[in-house]
């Protein structure tokens, strides 16, 4: 403030917060060291799933590839498709589940958003506090009884046992919800004095109002679809079933010595891909979810 | 009503093969085999609790002060191509846990990146079993376990206690510390964006550098998002479970060993659901008891400030 009121030029020079030169140099340095740690891994990644075998046993580190080893190749690629990997297969199941989990989890938690803002219902308070419970209990936790469920419904190896437990989502509900609350009771009223019904009211005044929660949590959603582990790991046990995390977590092990890292790796880069794109398209929306959830 | 399931399966014998309701009730036992009877059931728990607390108290500090400096980095007003660094730092968050994990075996390798760098002699880093305050010690010539040591104490001598994390198990802590901290680092950006610059700038004109306005000005004001993230790194760090799985399934000698894996493998390997059920049911009791604690632990220092 102090300083302030002598123009632009001597305003800048005495910014009290300006950092001095050597900062700004130390800073500099500081994040580019930072930044090559966060994408060094991401490169080796990608360039060893174009290294061959031999080439990866005998330079595992390397950034470069080895000419005389046979690198670059494609031999990782042509590895996705064999008796074990079945990377497309894979693929497609994990597309299937996440576009019918994020779909689900949008819906209901709208709904069920729509209904804790708006409608007092009796229990409101308890069910509210469920939901937050929930929201604490460690998924492992959870794993035994949505085991127990699939198990006695028949849907263990089945698409619906992959994708109707991840559509509830305490999360979503708690997002929809804070959401739901700040949008004018007005907007409703006038669309009931035009004697709209409460359902069209939410279909056609709350939802487009709620676009921006409703994106939000579509992308966040998609992400953590994509990536769930742990669901899809007691949800089935067949190769084929398996979405594309499964498949590659189980893959370890099962081949002694002859581990083909290349693939390993080929298919670890492909299947960020989608996630990356996503992900730069929509990076506003990554954090304002966070800025929700730190509000909450 | 998930939780009521996992609590009544508690208390049964149930394989997981079966349907449970077929199963007998068996009160208390599973409880008992964890806690009290010695037996390799018991000892696999305190395996698993000892190897995820050197995880929790290592991991949760230095992400939340990696996080809290790579915001304060980012931050910075003259600094050209904020977006972009941000954007990088943010990356990791959105790949897969399985992903990441198998990556960081292949920088991890005998011949791999990590070794190369590190000018130390090469580690197999994802193979080895033995303790990392162990190795320490070895330094200073303690290789066994001393004479007041030895005492065993719930399954484990104190030696094995004292251990620290094992250096598979540190790999994986530095996979954890890397992935999470540029998601934590979205939270303190919010945070430090909602400081009024006129308070530093105030601190700033009656002389303060900028170390002591960021330590007495910056960061007491952070403190909801201190206290954000430590909860979302307790909550999160005594669940560890993809990572091990992918890694090393709790080997090198149940060194990686995790309650969230030893549940899992209790309940669809060995099957014993019910036994994973109260392993289960402690590991939540125990993450709600660490939340509290340090619900309290920054509760103080808040009256103190």
């Amino acid at each position: 403030m102090i300083g302030r009121t002598g123009g632009d030029r001597s305003a800048k020079r005495s910014d009290p917060l300006a950092p001095s030169k050597a900062m700004r140099r130390f800073i500099y340095i500081a994040l580019i060291v930072v930044g090559s740690f966060y994408v060094l891994p991401f490169v080796l990644a990608v360039v060893t799933s174009f290294k061959s075998l031999p080439d990866f046993a005998a330079h595992a580190s390397s950034l470069g590839f080895d000419r005389s080893q046979g690198s670059p190749t494609l031999d990782g690629l042509r590895g996705l498709d064999s008796d074990r990997i079945l990377f497309a297969r894979w693929t497609f199941n994990s597309v299937v589940v996440t576009v019918c989990v994020v779909g689900g989890r949008v819906m209901l938690s709208a709904l069920a958003g729509y209904s804790l803002a708006r409608i007092k219902f009796p229990g409101y308070r308890l069910v509210f506090g469920v939901i937050l419970a929930v929201m604490m209990v460690p998924a492992i936790v959870l794993a035994i009884p949505r085991f127990i469920l699939l198990k006695e419904l028949g849907l263990i190896n089945t698409y619906a046992g992959l994708i109707l437990p991840l559509m509830f989502d305490a999360f979503g509900i708690f997002l929809m919800k804070q959401f739901m609350e700040q949008i004018p009771i007005e907007l409703e009223e006038a669309a009931a004095i035009d004697g709209a019904s409460r359902f069209r009211t939410f279909t056609k005044v709350i939802l487009p109002v709620a676009r921006p929660a409703v994106i939000t949590l579509a992308i966040l959603s998609t992400v953590g679809a994509w990536n769930e582990f742990l669901h899809p790991l007691i949800a089935v046990n067949r190769n084929e079933l398996r979405t594309l995390p499964v498949g590659l977590a189980q893959l370890r092990g099962q081949f002694g010595s002859s581990t083909p890292w290349h693939t390993i790796m080929m298919a670890s880069v492909l299947m960020t891909i989608p996630m990356a794109i996503i992900y730069f398209v929509f990076q506003r929306h990554f954090k304002e979810g966070m800025a929700g959830a730190v509000k909450g | 009503m998930p939780i009521l399931l996992t609590l009544w399966v508690s208390f049964r014998d149930w394989t997981g093969i079966g349907s449970p309701f077929d199963s007998e009730f068996t009160g208390i036992d599973n409880y008992r085999e964890l806690l009290v009877d010695p037996g390799i059931r018991r000892k696999d728990f305190a395996i698993s609790i000892r190897n995820t607390f050197y995880y929790v108290i290592i991991v949760v500090p230095a992400q939340t002060v990696l996080a809290m400096f790579l915001a304060f980095l980012v931050n910075q007003r003259f600094l050209r191509g904020r977006g972009a660094f941000r954007t990088l730092l943010y990356f990791p968050s959105v790949t897969s846990s399985i992903a990441i994990t198998l990556i960081w075996l292949v920088l991890f390798f005998p011949s791999g990146i990590v070794n190369r760098v590190l000018p130390i002699d090469t580690i197999n880093w994802f193979d080895e079993p033995n303790g990392v305050i162990h190795n320490v010690a070895g330094v200073f010539g303690v290789d066994s376990a001393p004479s007041w040591a030895r005492q065993e104490v719930f399954e484990l001598s104190m030696w094995e206690w004292l251990s620290g994390p094992s250096v598979a198990m540190f790999a994986i802590m530095l996979l954890a510390i890397w992935t999470t901290s540029g998601t934590m680092m979205l939270i303190f950006l919010g945070g430090l964006q909602n400081i009024n610059p006129e308070i530093e700038e105030a601190a700033a004109v009656d002389g303060a550098s900028w170390w002591k306005r960021f330590r007495y000005v910056v960061v007491p004001l952070l403190r909801p998002q201190v206290y954000l993230t430590v909860t979302l790194g307790v909550i999160g760090t005594w669940q560890v479970f993809d990572q091990v799985y992918a890694a090393n399934q709790g080997g090198p000698q149940k060194t990686t060993l995790t309650p969230a894996f030893l549940v899992y493998s209790q309940a669809f390997k060995n099957s014993k659901a019910g036994l994973a059920a109260a392993t289960a049911t402690i590991l939540f009791v125990i993450i709600l008891t660490f939340t509290w604690i340090q619900r309290r632990v920054t509760g103080r220092s808040d009256e103190a400030a």
